[in-house]
């Protein structure tokens, strides 16, 4: 069974390409495109794992970062935070709330690929 | 010393003793001869002298004569010098007089008077030289103040010093400069109410975060730091950003102290204060620029790179394909849009900026102008060039730019002479146009070109700069145009302008040409009296004199004061630059009975602030003081009419010239401003203005309180009482 996994970023022009990329990387995909959105669907669809975009309308990916890791249901899931915003103090503050991982925009859809692959457990 | 005069007691005694001697010998003798005879032979003498004794008697007179003549002499001789001399002496030590003491008498008083005369002379010169030291000692603490004071209005830092208790005892001209943008109403007090001598800084910035930034420095110094100082940024009531740097100042012993505790005792501090509102405002403007330019532009590009990605898979469909292409076009084309925004919006500050000065315009010009005559030789004018103008310029490089085009323009060209025009450019706000202007033959955009272009040469001097380099530096543009009306042809430098609130700080600071009592060391001494004001000394209190004109006399029947005018006094002096002057808008017709009284004309009062603007600077500017007027009963009235109306109480304590004069000369007929002012030598300027009678009023005022003095009149409070007492307050106005 292929895993699933939540694409949640405000900005179409990168959905497509993600969502396009994941699909072919044989996973299932959900997307969401605000904070909310990503919130409600991660407890409808239990997704393996969040791509999750920081800068987003309604709540921010710290925000849903923040929820999940206090979640008792949700707590599991993996947290991919893709992010525009470089500096290292945002990094840190990403992983400090939880995310598993931080890659900075713009990045390989190469190593994006392994990077998912790595989290899920899956030899590359 | 005339003959007359008292005889020594000591004389007379002696010369009793010398009588009672000689009587007592006598009768000695007498007894001795008497006991050695026979009785019969003792009765035969007796007899026989009984006849005699007036002879005796006479002789004995005669010796006694002798003696006094002669004991006499001894004392004159001996005695009678030693203390007059000391007499004069006792003179010479206890007063002032300077006199040579005659030598008389014996040889031995002779010397000791000398000896006196040159002990004289000698206190005399110590007193002298001490005297001369002592002035130049103090000639040399003026120089010093007044070196200081120039130093302080040139420095274009604001500076302003101040007591523990916060009262401004120095500022300089910039100070006030900037304190004028932090009133709240500019318009009307223009910052007066802020900075004075003797204000209160507090008024300004909040009491604790100046006693935690003096703690700082304090604990700073007991750990031995030898230059302690703290800084701290803070808003004003009126939303400005000041960033302020505080130094202490220590006095002389607490410098020379010898345990840490004690050299870390302050008696003021400097502040230099920094207004960084606009600084502020541009840091805020390039993060946001970095900021757009930065995380937006990531995402962007991670959009696109996808994209790209996903396009180079091989087996993508066609449909797919589209919508990839259509992302990275989608996105370079609002990556382009930001970039141009970036470019036209506030982003002038992202430029590379290079250090520019202000510089007023037409000096640039004059001194460009000796500079192309000097290197080049080629005769050069001013011509239409706007005196108003302040530029932002590095004047060296644009000089040498100058320099370089009108030398290859002479050398190339053989151009006669050349003409420099200054102006605000019709095309770009903020810019001004400085050209070059020369009449003669056109010039082909090529050599244009390589003008700019070419590294420039100054004399025999090549730089490593090209005419582009220093229009860059500038943020400026460059390029030839050619007037064919007038023959002319002309390079023009489009040069940044100064700010605005730039260019005004600098006129002003410029123009300035007397120094200003900015300065008053003496409040140093002063601390804050927890005295009620009644007790305090009339000489030590700060004075708001003040003066009102109005549209008529009864303010119940709805006359209006259109004008007020104040100045100050503090610790005795007049400080003229610190003066409060405004019209205000009556909101009615002045009578054209009042005019040639006050000489407002009422288009004069148009546009003015209303009184209900102007009360409250006017009691900020106040605000501490004691209010004086001439006649302070009327212009009360007119202040406190309008109490109910601003909510502003002037609950001053309320000194009246009138009244004082009255209490100093109760006999005179007049106590009218005029007559006053004449008794006093007062000069009056400008009389029937509010300022200038308020001044008036102030120098009377000040001349007042040392004849109070005399009057056993020295409190606040004495003075109100004595002038409630006279003849002139019973009268109800």
């Amino acid at each position: 069974m292929s895993k699933k996994i939540l694409i949640a970023d405000d900005e179409p022009n990168i959905l497509i390409s993600l969502e396009f990329l994941m699909k072919r990387e044989g996973y299932e995909v959900v997307v969401a495109r605000d904070g909310q959105e990503a919130l409600t669907a991660i407890e409808r669809e239990r997704p393996a794992l969040v791509l999750l975009d920081v800068m987003m309308p309604v709540k921010t990916g710290f925000d849903v970062c923040h929820e999940v890791r206090a979640s008792e249901t949700l707590r599991d899931t993996l947290i991919l935070m893709l992010t525009a915003k470089g500096r290292d103090t945002d990094v840190a503050k990403g992983l400090a709330l939880g995310a598993n991982a931080y890659m900075t925009k713009p990045f390989s859809t190469r190593e994006l690929v392994q990077k998912v692959r790595e989290m899920l457990g899956e030899a590359a | 010393m005339s003959g007359q005069k008292r005889t020594d007691r000591r004389l007379w005694w002696l010369l009793a003793a010398a009588a009672v001697l000689s009587i007592g010998w006598l009768v000695l003798t007498f007894a001795l001869v008497g006991s050695t005879l026979e009785p019969g032979a003792r009765a035969g003498v007796a007899e026989l002298m009984g006849d005699r004794w007036l002879l005796i008697s006479l002789t004995w007179g005669a010796g006694m004569a002798a003696i006094a003549w002669a004991l006499k002499r001894w004392f004159d001789h001996w005695v009678t010098p030693s203390v007059q001399l000391a007499e004069e002496a006792q003179v010479l030590l206890r007063t002032d007089v300077v006199r040579e003491l005659k030598p008389k008498g014996n040889v031995e008083t002779k010397v000791l008077a000398d000896l006196f005369n040159q002990l004289v002379g000698q206190r005399e010169e110590l007193r002298r030289l001490m005297d001369e030291k002592v002035q130049a000692a103090a000639q040399g603490i003026e120089q010093e103040k007044s070196r200081l004071a120039a130093l302080m209005s040139e420095l274009t830092q604001s500076v302003v010093v101040c007591n523990l208790d916060g009262r401004i005892l120095l500022y300089n001209n910039r100070a006030r400069m900037q304190f004028k943008a932090l009133s709240q109403a500019p318009g009307v007090a223009g910052g007066a109410e802020l900075i004075g001598l003797g204000r209160s800084i507090y008024a300004v910035f909040d009491r604790k975060l100046v006693a935690h930034a003096l703690d700082n420095i304090q604990q700073r110094m007991l750990r031995g730091a030898a230059q302690p100082s703290a800084q701290f940024v803070t808003s004003t009531a009126a939303g400005q950003l000041l960033r302020v740097q505080m130094a202490p100042v220590r006095s002389v012993q607490a410098q020379m102290a010898a345990a840490a505790a004690d050299r870390a005792e302050l008696s003021g501090f400097v502040l230099m204060l920094d207004n960084i509102t606009r600084d502020f405002e541009d840091e805020s403007a390039r993060d946001q620029v970095l900021h757009t330019l930065t995380e937006r532009s990531r995402a962007a590009l991670a959009n696109m790179q996808a994209a790209l990605d996903m396009l180079d898979y091989p087996d993508i469909e066609p449909a797919m394909r589209e919508r990839f292409l259509g992302v990275i076009r989608d996105e370079t084309r609002t990556l382009g849009q930001r970039i141009k925004e970036v470019e036209s919006g506030s982003a002038n500050s992202l430029k590379t900026r290079w250090p520019l000065e202000e510089m007023l315009g037409s000096d640039l010009v004059g001194a460009a102008i000796r500079r192309i005559e000097t290197m080049t030789g080629l005769p050069a004018s001013p011509v239409d060039v706007d005196g108003a103008l302040w530029l932002k310029v590095e004047s060296f490089t644009l000089m040498q730019a100058l320099v370089y085009l009108a030398g290859r323009l002479s050398d190339e060209f053989e151009i006669r002479f050349v003409q420099l025009r200054l102006s605000p450019a019709s095309g770009s706000a903020g810019k001004a146009q400085l050209d070059l202007m020369w009449s003669g033959q056109a010039m082909s955009t090529e050599t244009v070109m390589s003008w700019e272009m070419d590294a420039m040469k100054v004399g025999n001097e090549t730089l490593r700069l090209t005419v582009r380099d220093v229009i860059e530096r500038h943020g400026g543009a460059f390029w030839f145009e050619r007037d064919r009306a007038r023959h002319q042809a002309f390079f023009r430098f489009l040069l940044p302008l100064a700010n605005p609130q730039e260019q005004v700080d600098f006129a002003t600071f410029v123009r300035n040409e007397s120094r200003p009592e900015y300065y008053d060391f003496d409040l140093f001494k002063t601390t804050e009296q927890t005295r009620s004001l009644d007790d305090r000394k009339l000489v030590d209190l700060v004075y708001t004199v003040f003066d009102t004109e109005t549209t008529g006399l009864n303010p119940s029947d709805g006359d209006e004061i259109i004008q007020i005018g104040a100045t100050r006094i503090v610790n005795g002096k007049l400080l003229r630059q610190e003066c409060f002057e405004q019209l205000v808008d009556p909101r009615r017709p002045i009578p054209a009975a009042s005019i040639p009284i006050h000489g407002i004309q009422p288009e004069m009062v148009v546009g003015q602030p209303v009184i209900e603007e102007v009360l409250p600077a006017f009691h900020a500017f106040a605000q501490d003081t004691v209010l004086v007027a001439h006649n302070a009963a009327f212009d009360m009235r007119f202040l406190q009419i309008k109490e109910k109306k601003t909510g502003i109480v002037f609950d001053h304590p309320v000194l009246d010239t009138l009244l004082l004069s009255a209490v100093v000369h109760p006999n005179q007929d007049s106590h009218r401003l005029e007559a006053i002012a004449e008794r006093f030598n007062v000069t009056i300027i400008g009389r029937h203005t509010a300022m200038g009678d308020a001044m008036v009023t102030a120098e009377i005022l000040i001349k007042l309180i040392p004849l109070l003095a005399e009057k056993g009149i020295h409190t606040l409070g004495q003075a109100r009482e004595a002038a409630q007492q006279t003849y002139y307050a019973r009268l109800k106005y």
